[in-house]
């Protein structure tokens, strides 16, 4: 799961580094999209809950489990939601009952979708998701996969103005979560700014003249 | 109308203080000892499900002997005292400190104004940047909290425990030979037969100092035979 950094308010950048993508606990993560504010209380509300689930009982929820609490808490919202500050989280979780990774999509009512392969959610979706639809590959390795995650942002940031792409001047990168059968992470720019930079060589086209500018 | 028969309260408090001495002595005893690098738990529990030994926040955590039913209502309060403080306020405002404040707080007000005392002790934990900063809280039944440093062992053997680890105990214990040491003086029944404790009779866990947020993590029976083995 990835991330870009951009907050906007109206046709203002209203911050380069926010952060969009979380662990929700060991073995999940959950990304957001829709009104900052709500959308990170919200997921502060859902880490404490997996974990509260957790220690009071001693194990955790089930990745359905999760999913479902995470709809019900969403329905709760609904009224905020009609008023325009709507939250459309992304939850994506490594099954161990079942052994295999599952992602879920969201509405504002509470609905939960189980979606396959790949999704994505935000002012930029509909980039993403198409850029998503043509590099995804079954069986893909991690890397790989967060690399066909990076175009994907990259390309919703080439033609949404509300989605960010990477900030090579600032160093600030899209955040990545990885989640397998090892567990839940978030991959340390060390890792991220390195396939950036490559992507970023490998998307580089020479000039055409014919787009004009620059002195000749 | 009868006149019920005086009892003077110093009465009523020894004998609801025996009442749970006794019922505590009844059970297996819990050590709590700092190790290098945290805070080890070692419970003699034969039951994979009904824990003696808990986390209860990022850096702390709880053990108990006596009544289960008992701990387990008062293990649950903590953890839902610290994670509504921590999301209230900050995980940080979380301290060891004010959850054992809580804990004197409530078994005192049981022990003083009800008929039947918790028959519980417990201990909370809260491993620090260093040991110097580790802090160990002991509560008994009536409330009544101690502060204490390197080791404490709850339970019916409590004092025979104390005594074998008030000899052995040194400071700054590697994790293998606090684990080893606990599991030798709980076994330690005094007349009995000499025994020793197999993992599987064994709940042990740790508060790793070196572990980044939660550092709660319950060694399982590969980890103790290791351990145990060597």
């Amino acid at each position: 799961m990835a991330g870009d950094r951009r907050a906007t308010m109206g046709n203002i950048i209203a911050q380069h580094d926010i952060e969009k993508v979380f662990t929700a606990d060991d073995y999940s993560v959950i990304g957001i999209a829709g009104t900052a504010g709500l959308a990170v209380e919200l997921v502060r509300l859902f880490q404490v809950e997996l974990e509260h689930y957790e220690k009071i009982e001693g194990v955790s929820l089930s990745l359905d489990g999760k999913a479902n609490r995470l709809a019900s808490m969403l329905r709760g919202q609904l009224g905020l939601a009609l008023q325009g500050l709507a939250v459309v989280p992304l939850f994506a979780g490594y099954d161990t009952a079942r052994g295999l990774g599952r992602i879920f999509s969201y509405d504002v009512t509470g609905g939960r979708y189980e979606e396959h392969d790949f999704f994505a959610v935000g002012s930029g979706s509909a980039f993403a998701r198409g850029s998503l639809k043509k590099l995804f590959r079954t069986g893909s390795s991690t890397e790989d996969a967060v690399r066909t995650a990076l175009e994907a942002l990259y390309d919703a940031a080439d033609d949404d103005s509300a989605t960010g792409g990477p900030d090579v001047t600032r160093g600030i990168y899209p955040v990545v979560g990885v989640v397998d059968a090892t567990g839940a992470r978030i991959l340390g720019d060390s890792e991220v700014g390195p396939m950036v930079d490559q992507m970023l060589v490998s998307r580089r086209q020479p000039r055409d003249p014919a787009h004009g500018g620059g002195a000749s | 109308m009868s006149v019920p028969f005086y009892v003077s309260p110093e009465q009523i408090m020894r004998d609801k203080a025996d009442f749970a001495r006794k019922g505590i002595a009844r059970g297996r005893s819990v050590v709590v000892v700092q190790y290098a690098d945290g805070i080890a738990f070692i419970a003699e529990n034969p039951s994979r499900a009904l824990h003696k030994i808990s986390e209860l926040y990022d850096r702390i955590g709880f053990a108990a002997v006596g009544k289960y039913n008992e701990f387990e209502s008062l293990r649950v309060a903590g953890v839902r005292l610290a994670d509504m403080r921590g999301y209230s306020y900050d995980r940080s405002d979380v301290t060891g400190r004010s959850l054992a404040n809580a804990y004197a707080q409530t078994l005192g007000t049981i022990f003083t104004e009800t008929a039947k005392p918790f028959e519980v002790e417990l201990v909370v934990a809260e491993v620090g940047a260093s040991s110097a900063d580790d802090q160990l809280y002991r509560l008994m039944f009536d409330g009544s909290v101690s502060d204490e440093s390197g080791f404490v062992a709850m339970g019916g053997s409590a004092e025979r425990i104390n005594t074998a680890l008030s000899e052995a105990y040194t400071e700054g214990m590697s994790l293998a030979d606090a684990v080893a040491l606990a599991s030798r003086v709980l076994a330690d029944h005094g007349d009995e037969q000499p025994r020793s404790l197999v993992p599987q009779q064994l709940e042990v866990a740790v508060l790793d100092r070196l572990k980044p947020r939660r550092a709660f993590v319950r060694l399982d029976n590969a980890r103790l035979s290791t351990i145990l083995g060597s």
